[in-house]
């Protein structure tokens, strides 16, 4: 386990060797170095985590070296690891290798095939400093890194504006929850004298035993920030955006891992949300608001990645939704089939939007099945566990939440209904996509270029989306001992029926609605009620519509009214005066010889007249 | 009244030392001849060398001659570059006249 600082390392030095090199290595070292680095880190991750879990320890920590020491302060840098940070770290590094293994592929054609690495090497890091960090400073640390790549990466393809708008979009929104973190912190710091995230949950603890006001607000402050990063309402528009981005980040960060550290976060810092029901709630809800919104409004998305993005949503509001019912395990379960399998579904996606030469509109797909088998399969595979089929990781993991959900005391049936019927309309829109892409006419013709390193991660990430549910669950039921709530497969329940029989019904529905004429589906979406409908849905519930009214309009507003800045006015004067003085001066300094004797004896004269009179 | 050297009051020496330097001020200010402004800055550089003589000679001590000394050096050194800056000029402006090189202006 004393290799564990290994794991960071390889990301790092992957990203400096690729920076110091600056793009000129051969693009075959390139990708050697970029996704080898995370493949090393995953190896090792492999053996941490098998001697952790062949022990019998629940934590282990290693100190690096101390990092600031003022008085009493003191911060090291160190790391630790337990079952949370075991399962993220196995995501981060496993499935990133994947993605990474697959991008080498993805991004041949690319300019900046370098810097991609480059950037994607220091987002595995950050992303992997913020999950082993043992203080809340190195979590923030790694929080602001994974938001510095995320941004980057969506820029990546800089040339085109509409790209940088969308990732200076995701970073401020982000950067709204991230003061809401910070704010958090601090208050945490405040009250309880240490960073250490163990010493400060134990303080936690003993200071507040029955809860109070101070541990709400932490926790809700905490929540802000887990809200921002996990796109959910109301900071969830940066989302759908950021899938400007080269598909292999939107499939690493903007699904399987960085837009997880909210839930990561709030994990972690479970026990101030035990003591607090008020911030519990609110998780519950704002999962619960998010999920239901955004699978609605990726039923009539036309762009594939776009209706994957609001998917991500709605998942990570799944995750929000299983914290705030108290299925802690669930929630972190969740979090690793939806990696498994969403990474698939982006990547398989990738594929076809690469074989159509960049072409992301679905209405310009369809009867590719044939023709991309790989990603077709996979796809199938894919969405099957996002709309959680039976005996797929999606069923396991998500059957998990739900039924918590029902069983849990406060509005169970309520939650546990809204919850279910978003799980109708995620099905509904994932048989909406399948049949678009893949089936009816054919519109146009795919080029499958794919070789073995974009297809081998297909498969890997297919098997596990299948397998992957039955592999940890064990491992998981462990991962927060005692204080979470345990739960089983009622199966025998009706609720558990109609909770497995639900994404069916969905299912069907989708088949009967898109591919068959059962019902005129023309009917229902062009009737006013439908296109209003429609177009309310399809921007997202006109979130970006009120900030833009609220919030950017008059901030641009007062930007132009203000635009030679009144405050430069009391500094421009200072210039005036020293111009003023200078063209006078300069007036004097004519070049002649003469005149200048003259003013020095005038000068003189000046001064032994003075001291003559004093 | 005290007398410097041989008879002559300080007084006088000193009124002679004003009249000789300011004479060398105007000198410079009217004179556009670069030769005559150098012998203007000779006139007042014998001023000043006047008046440590006279002064040396008051006070009985030798360190106004030293002084003299001094500036007979000094002298010497600065015609010395002062004429080379003469040629040049009179080489590039084909003129001595000191208003004809006033190029460099602020």
């Amino acid at each position: 386990m004393n290799l564990l600082w290994l794991i960071p390392t390889f990301p790092l030095a992957g990203f400096l060797i690729l920076c110091a090199t600056e793009g000129k290595l051969p693009k075959v070292v390139t990708a050697c170095i970029g996704a080898g680095s995370v493949g090393l880190s995953a190896i090792v991750a492999a053996l941490v985590g098998w001697e952790f879990v062949t022990s019998d320890s629940t934590s282990y920590s290693q100190v690096l070296w101390t990092w600031m020491v003022v008085g009493d302060f003191n911060v090291s840098i160190s790391l630790y690891l337990d079952y949370l940070a075991l399962v993220m770290v196995g995501v981060i590094t496993g499935v990133g290798f994947l993605i990474h293994l697959y991008a080498t592929g993805y991004m041949w054609d690319e300019e900046g095939y370098s810097r991609f690495f480059a950037y994607m090497n220091l987002f595995v890091f950050a992303m992997l400093l913020l999950v082993l960090g043992d203080s809340l400073l190195l979590l923030f640390l790694g929080w602001e890194g994974v938001g510095l790549c995320s941004y980057l990466l969506i820029g990546f393809f800089h040339t085109d504006p509409a790209n940088g708008y969308a990732a200076r979009k995701a970073f401020v929104v982000t950067r709204v929850g991230d003061t809401a973190l910070i704010l958090g912190l601090f208050l945490l710091f405040r009250e309880v004298g240490t960073l250490d995230i163990q010493q400060s949950l134990d303080g936690a603890r003993n200071i507040w035993p029955d809860g109070s006001v101070m541990n709400t607000a932490i926790a809700l402050l905490l929540l802000g920030g887990a809200i921002g990063k996990s796109a959910q309402v109301p900071l969830q528009t940066w989302l759908p955006d950021a899938m400007a981005g080269p598909t292999p980040v939107s499939a690493l960060i903007h699904a399987a891992t960085m837009v997880t550290a909210g839930v990561y976060l709030i994990a972690r810092m479970q026990d101030l949300y035990l003591l607090s029901e008020t911030a519990t709630l609110c998780v519950a809800v704002v999962g619960l608001v998010t999920l239901f919104i955004a699978s609605f409004t990726a039923l009539v998305q036309s762009d594939i990645k776009r209706v994957l993005a609001f998917s991500t949503m709605s998942q990570i509001g799944y995750m929000f939704f299983a914290l705030g019912v108290g299925a802690w395990s669930a929630a972190i379960f969740h979090l690793m089939t939806h990696a498994f399998f969403k990474a698939l579904l982006f990547l398989a996606s990738g594929s076809v939007i690469l074989a159509l030469h960049h072409e992301q509109d679905m209405h310009k797909m369809g009867g590719l099945w044939r023709k991309l088998s790989i990603p077709f399969w996979s796809m199938v595979i894919g969405s099957a566990a996002l709309a959680a089929l039976p005996f797929t990781s999606g069923f396991v993991s998500k059957d998990a939440i739900l039924l918590t959900a029902a069983h849990s005391e406060t509005l169970g049936m309520t939650f546990w209904g809204v919850a279910v019927a978003a799980a109708f309309m995620t099905s509904l829109y994932t048989m909406r996509m399948m049949y678009l892409t893949f089936f009816g006419e054919t519109k146009m013709e795919p080029h499958d270029k794919s070789k073995a390193n974009m297809w081998l991660p297909l498969l890997v990430l297919s098997a596990l989306s299948i397998g992957g549910g039955w592999l940890g669950f064990t491992v998981l039921e462990t991962l927060f001992g005692d204080k979470g709530v345990h739960f089983e497969l009622h199966l025998k329940e009706l609720v558990a029926i109609a909770t497995m029989c639900v994404p069916l019904l969905g299912v069907l529905v989708g088949y009967l609605l898109f591919a068959t004429n059962v019902f005129d589906r023309r009917k229902i979406s062009d009737s006013s009620l439908g296109k209003a409908v429609g177009r309310f849905w399809f921007v997202g519930w006109g979130f970006d519509k009120i900030y833009d009214t609220l919030i950017v309009n008059p901030f641009r507003w007062l930007a132009r009214v203000n635009k030679s800045d009144a405050v430069d006015y009391l500094f421009r004067f200072t210039t005036l005066v020293a111009r003023i003085f200078h063209n006078l001066l300069t007036v004097s300094q004519n070049g002649r010889l003469r005149w200048y004797a003259l003013t020095m004896f005038s000068g003189l004269l000046f001064v032994l007249i003075v001291v003559a009179l004093i | 009244m005290m007398d410097a050297a041989g008879g002559i009051p300080l007084e006088h020496v000193i009124w002679f030392a004003i009249t000789l330097f300011l004479i060398g001020v105007v000198g410079i200010l009217i004179r556009r001849n670069v030769i005559f402004i150098l012998l203007s800055l000779e006139l007042m550089m014998n001023a000043a060398a006047v008046v440590f003589i006279a002064a040396g000679a008051f006070h009985d001590q030798a360190d106004g001659q030293v002084m003299f000394m001094f500036i007979l050096a000094l002298a010497a050194a600065e015609v010395a570059v002062a004429l080379g800056l003469v040629v040049q000029l009179s080489r590039r402006f084909k003129t001595l006249d000191i208003d004809a090189a006033s190029e460099m202006t602020g």
